[in-house]
């Protein structure tokens, strides 16, 4: 569904992203995991069109979506929930979510009210600054916000950031619910051991390049990524 | 569904505020006669709180900080006053230049068409009003494209300087044909044009007008900022890569929202000159625009109706109440040291207090209607039912 293909990343003359070359199938959860400066966010900075590659090309649904603007990628159905939550603090719950769907133009009742099944916690809060909001909630906030633009990919930068692991526990939990409701889902994370449960395909990124590639299960045993982020 | 309630109420109740208003202020003029600071205060005050609201839907809603109000003004008030000044007085009015370059007048030209009359003043005033503001929005887009890449501080510094720029460049003697080089341009339709003459007398609209229009601009600008538009101002001056990545195109939003700001301080440029009878480039000066941006301060940065109520009292204080402290005497006290200039002192002073101890001003970002609105924690739980 999404062809990443020889992407280079360049922030004035240093290279963050050195060509690697990934896909995300359909309907499948995808992790990129990797340690700090490894060029995860980078990647999904560029896929979402907020960075300019240096070289390669992007392809969503065989579409080059390369050189777009960021708000034609939305509307090409493809979402970033973008790192640190980023929710807008003194907008209510409801405006955030609003603004999630800014480019749709049809009726948003339904996805609000999908929006609100998948967190509850959100529909109590709706009329509450966002930035009152506990951390965990603002994450829900972000990925709801995220989903009223009715992606068909969702990008989630580090939805574990500085949450207890109860809260990432829930959330991962959501992750899985909203990709069985056929949404597919980009993830990257520190949290290695986490995002390689749920995660279909895994993807292991080294100082920009993609060093091992495999099944989430497959990752989760092999010994060098045990060594090198699972800790054990 | 809760939420149009919501919103209905808060527009019912602004329709009946503005319309209540505008008839007290039609009836104490027509009763207690038009001379007097109250209406002073009522016609500079609705300007000002025009041009205010217009910075504060910059500066306050998306978050731009920008200093070019009183540029814009300027642009306002001389599109207007070209477009405006009779045919007949073009050559008293523009006698150092033997006459103007432009050889209509709107109001003019729609008596070519209506006949002379109100109806043909009012047109021509109103068009003239319209095109001032449409020449301070072009030019907004103008200097947008290279200035809205810049952000904070440095955006203000770009803005401030593009209006000394233009102060000076409608100076200039060379352009003395259209702008009456550093003469001011008068003989202008002004507010108490408007003032209807019967038989039995004389019917005042001198300050409804202004007041008029500033509450159809101010209605405009309130629905768009209930807009999805408004959000995607305030989503940007939240946190502008979140926006981006919602799909928010950032420099067409900024753009919109610079060049609407603009056009609505055209609109008020044109107005201030109807009220002061003239347009004259020396008094659209950057200290116009720090009065302006006290008065958003004052208010509340992202409130509208804070900045129309600060607007009211810092009007009605510098040009009525406080007068006393420029000339001598203040409530009955002697001193020397109310002499000219102390006003300012004053309103100094007021802005470190309110600075320090009020940051977020009279009506912070809430509105007015907000308070007749049910409490958020009871709204919030009859979402839930």
């Amino acid at each position: 569904m999404l062809k990443i293909d020889e992407l280079k990343v360049s922030y004035g003359g240093i290279e963050a992203v050195k060509g690697i070359t990934f896909e995300v199938p359909e309907r499948k959860i995808v992790t990129l995991i990797g340690a700090n400066g490894a060029g995860k966010s980078t990647t999904l900075r560029t896929i979402a069109g907020l960075v300019k590659p240096a070289h390669g090309c992007i392809h969503l649904q065989g579409e080059d979506i390369t050189s777009l603007s960021p708000d034609r990628i939305v509307s090409k159905g493809l979402t970033l929930v973008p790192e640190g939550r980023r929710v807008f603090p003194d907008l209510t719950v409801l405006e955030n979510l609003k603004i999630g769907a800014y480019l749709r133009t049809d009726s948003l009742e339904d996805d609000l009210n999908w929006v609100y099944d998948l967190f509850p916690r959100l529909k109590e809060r709706s009329w509450q600054a966002a930035g009152t909001l506990s951390g965990g909630e603002q994450q829900m906030l972000a990925v709801g916000r995220a989903l009223m633009s009715r992606p068909k990919i969702i990008m989630m930068d580090e939805p574990s950031l500085g949450l207890a692991p109860i809260v990432v526990k829930g959330i991962f939990d959501i992750i899985q619910e909203i990709n069985r409701q056929g949404v597919t889902v980009l993830l990257i994370e520190q949290n290695a051991n986490m995002a390689l449960k749920i995660a279909d395909v895994g993807y292991v990124l080294e100082t920009g390049r993609i060093s091992l590639t495999g099944s989430g299960r497959e990752l989760l045993a092999n010994e060098a990524v045990k060594k090198a982020y699972l800790g054990s | 569904m809760l939420e149009k309630k919501r919103v209905n109420t808060g527009a019912l109740l602004s329709l009946f505020g503005a319309v209540a208003a505008l008839a007290l202020v039609i009836l104490l003029e027509n009763t207690i006669g038009p001379t007097g600071q109250l209406f002073t205060v009522l016609k500079k005050g609705a300007v000002y709180a025009l041009v205010a609201v217009s910075m504060n839907l910059l500066n306050g809603f998306t978050g731009l900080f920008s200093l070019g109000q009183a540029g814009f003004m300027l642009l306002g008030a001389y599109t207007y006053a070209i477009l405006t000044v009779p045919v007949a007085a073009k050559d008293t009015v523009y006698y150092l230049y033997g006459g103007s370059a432009v050889k209509f007048s709107l109001p003019d030209l729609f008596a070519g068409i209506f006949g002379d009359g109100m109806l043909s003043l009012t047109l021509g005033v109103l068009v003239a009003i319209v095109l001032g503001g449409l020449v301070a929005a072009f030019f907004a887009w103008l200097i947008g494209l290279p200035v809205l890449r810049l952000k904070s501080d440095y955006l203000a510094i770009a803005t401030l300087g593009f209006a000394e720029i233009i102060r000076a460049v409608f100076q200039w003697q060379a352009l003395g044909p259209i702008t009456n080089g550093a003469n001011m341009i008068t003989q202008i339709p002004t507010f108490s044009s408007f003032n209807i003459k019967t038989e039995s007398g004389t019917i005042y609209l001198s300050s409804a007008f202004p007041m008029l229009i500033m509450i159809l601009c101010l209605a405009v600008i309130v629905m768009l900022i209930n807009s999805s538009y408004g959000r995607a101002f305030k989503a940007i001056r939240e946190d502008e890569i979140a926006a981006e990545a919602m799909g928010i195109n950032l420099p067409h939003h900024k753009m919109l929202s610079f060049c609407i700001s603009s056009f609505f301080a055209g609109v008020g440029g044109a107005l201030f000159a109807m009220y002061a009878s003239n347009a004259q480039a020396m008094v659209y000066t950057s200290t116009m625009t720090y009065e302006i941006l006290l008065i958003v301060v004052i208010g509340g940065i992202g409130s509208i109706s804070g900045s129309v109520i600060a607007t009211f009292l810092y009007v009605a204080c510098s040009e009525w109440w406080l007068r006393g402290l420029d000339s001598g005497s203040f409530l009955g006290i002697q001193s020397d040291l109310f002499r000219n200039g102390f006003r300012m002192v004053v309103f100094s002073v007021v802005i470190m207090i309110v600075v320090l101890f009020f940051r977020r001003g009279i009506m912070g970002d809430r509105e007015i209607t907000d308070l007749f609105k049910k409490r958020p924690r009871k709204a919030a739980k009859e979402a839930v039912k």
